[in-house]
């Protein structure tokens, strides 16, 4: 006599099932929720291809006579603020650096002392450090570096920490057995190490702070960001187009600039 | 065993004194060891994987600390010193090690000349100032360990015994009174452990200085070393000439016996 086996076998569990489908339900029911919350009004709403339409409408032809009357001396202001705001960035970000890398520094205070700084600056906006900046020294150019600087300082002290901690401690170790001090254990020993990535951070930031500095300006911390407020607040469209153009064409521009930078390097 | 329980001998180059380490408190890797070394030439420790060899050598430059005892190097005490005296200190000691530690971005050269790191200020050392007589010594070591043609290549491009070379070099750069190395052969092919050991014994006669070497194969150590320390379980067990040393002796020192064939 023969007799099959049937092997029962389901993916889920019936309590698991359940649980499943009640989280589609809970996410179909948010959505409904939110739609409702936002209020789109549905003749904006389907309006809006012709809207967009008239606009560009309105910007072509572009106003090239602006350019070197205005929007060329703002994108230069907007690459100061992004190099000198790198720059700076520097100064603050590699001691904190040096201090939050668990294999320099073994002071558990270091640590939350440069884990602190590098957090609150990553965790505000740039245009909120604009903001803040601009309320300060007012509005300008020194607004705009100091909001970049700020921004920055979480972001390359984090990455730089996280390449120092990659470094071969084998290397180090044996600098310090020569009788090397601190400092020259950091400049022959970490330093030839974390040249490539170190470079690397930096040119990603000065790419980012790039596109962050064009914007900037709405708050009135300088730049581009200035002359394209302007302009829309005046409805001089054609104005708006050769500003955003430029902003286009700079940030392609400092995007080839970093890639070929950054393959000699490494 | 030839250790004598007396104070360290005026001439005494490096004397080790009831050194212990504990990584865990009440879990000892060292539970007193007591050597003293005078004689040049190469001085061989034995013992299985896990035994403290290699913390013993890291403790005499104090790349680690010891829990307790003393290491005087000619009578200056190693375990207490602290800062720029421990530096100083660590000069005197070149070590060399089992996976070579070179800063593999370095130029060759530029790695030698690091021997010389503890002689002079870290903005120096930014600089690249080397002296022209470091820069000579250290072109002349390389020529000593056959790689003068490497001089300007980068130590990643360089084969493990070639690395190696590198590392003595650097090490004796240092104008060491003492070398360590530690494993300097387990990570290379046999020909080449020979080789690197007799560039070892080569500058330990050359320079009159010991050379402590940590080793696995009893028989390359047999073959180049002057003394042979046998340690197990943090202790010594044997430290006498390498003929003294008898199967007895190294079924103590390793466990076991099949592998003595």
């Amino acid at each position: 006599m023969q007799t099959t086996i049937n092997h029962h076998w389901q993916r889920f569990t019936l309590k698991q099932k359940l649980a499943r489908y009640s989280v589609y339900l809970v996410l179909v029911v948010a959505l409904v929720q939110s739609m409702q919350t936002v209020e789109v009004i549905p003749e904006f709403f389907f309006d809006a291809p012709e809207q967009m339409a008239d606009m560009f409408g309105r910007m072509w032809p572009m106003e090239w006579s602006y350019y070197p009357l205005s929007v060329h001396d703002a994108i230069v202001e907007t690459l100061n603020i992004a190099t000198i705001g790198t720059l700076l960035t520097l100064i603050i970000a590699i001691p904190l650096a040096l201090m939050n890398a668990s294999n320099i520094t073994h002071s558990a205070w270091g640590h939350w002392i440069a884990r602190f700084f590098l957090v609150s600056s990553r965790s505000v906006n740039s245009l909120v450090w604009a903001l803040l900046f601009v309320s300060i020294f007012g509005p300008g150019v020194i607004a705009g570096v100091l909001a970049i600087a700020f921004r920055s300082v979480g972001f390359v002290g984090k990455l730089l920490a996280e390449a120092l901690e990659e470094v071969d401690m084998g290397a180090v170790e044996a600098i310090r057995a020569t009788g090397a001090s601190p400092t020259s254990i950091l400049i022959k020993g970490y330093w030839p190490q974390v040249l490539p990535a170190f470079f690397s951070i930096i040119l990603f930031r000065w790419d980012i702070n790039v596109r962050e500095s064009a914007v900037l300006g709405l708050v009135g911390a300088g730049g581009i960001g200035v002359v394209l407020n302007d302009s829309m607040n005046l409805f001089q469209w054609q104005r708006v187009s050769v500003a955003l153009l430029a902003i286009f064409v700079v940030v392609i521009l400092a995007e080839i600039l970093v890639v070929n930078i950054r393959k000699k390097l490494i | 065993m030839h250790t004598t329980a007396g104070s360290a001998e005026p001439h005494t180059l490096l004397s080790i004194r009831g050194l212990q380490k504990e990584y865990v408190a009440g879990n000892a890797i060292l539970k007193g060891i007591d050597i003293d070394i005078k004689e040049q030439g190469i001085i061989a420790i034995i013992g299985p994987s896990g035994t403290g060899k290699s913390t013993l050598l890291r403790c005499i430059n104090r790349l680690i600390d010891p829990t307790k005892g003393h290491i005087l190097l000619e009578q200056e005490d190693l375990s207490q010193a602290r800062g720029k005296q421990l530096r100083m200190l660590r000069r005197k000691i070149g070590m060399v090690f089992q996976e070579y530690n070179l800063v593999e971005r370095l130029t060759v050269i530029e790695n030698v000349l690091t021997g010389r790191l503890g002689y002079m200020s870290a903005w120096n050392a930014w600089r690249r100032n080397f002296s022209q007589e470091d820069i000579n010594t250290a072109f002349e070591l390389l020529e000593a360990v056959g790689l003068a043609e490497h001089a300007k290549k980068r130590a990643d491009s360089l084969s493990g015994g070639q690395r190696q070379r590198v590392g003595i070099a650097r090490a004796v750069m240092q104008n060491p009174r003492v070398l360590l190395a530690d494993e300097p052969t387990s990570s290379l092919d046999p020909k080449t452990a020979v080789e690197i050991m007799e560039l070892l014994e080569r500058f330990a006669l050359e320079k009159n200085m010991p050379a402590l070497v940590n080793i696995h194969d009893v028989n390359l150590a047999r073959r180049y070393a002057k003394r042979m320390i046998g340690m197990s379980n943090g202790v010594v067990v044997y430290d006498g000439p390498p003929e003294g040393i008898t199967d007895d002796h190294l079924k103590q020192i390793y466990g076991g016996e099949s592998w003595l064939v």
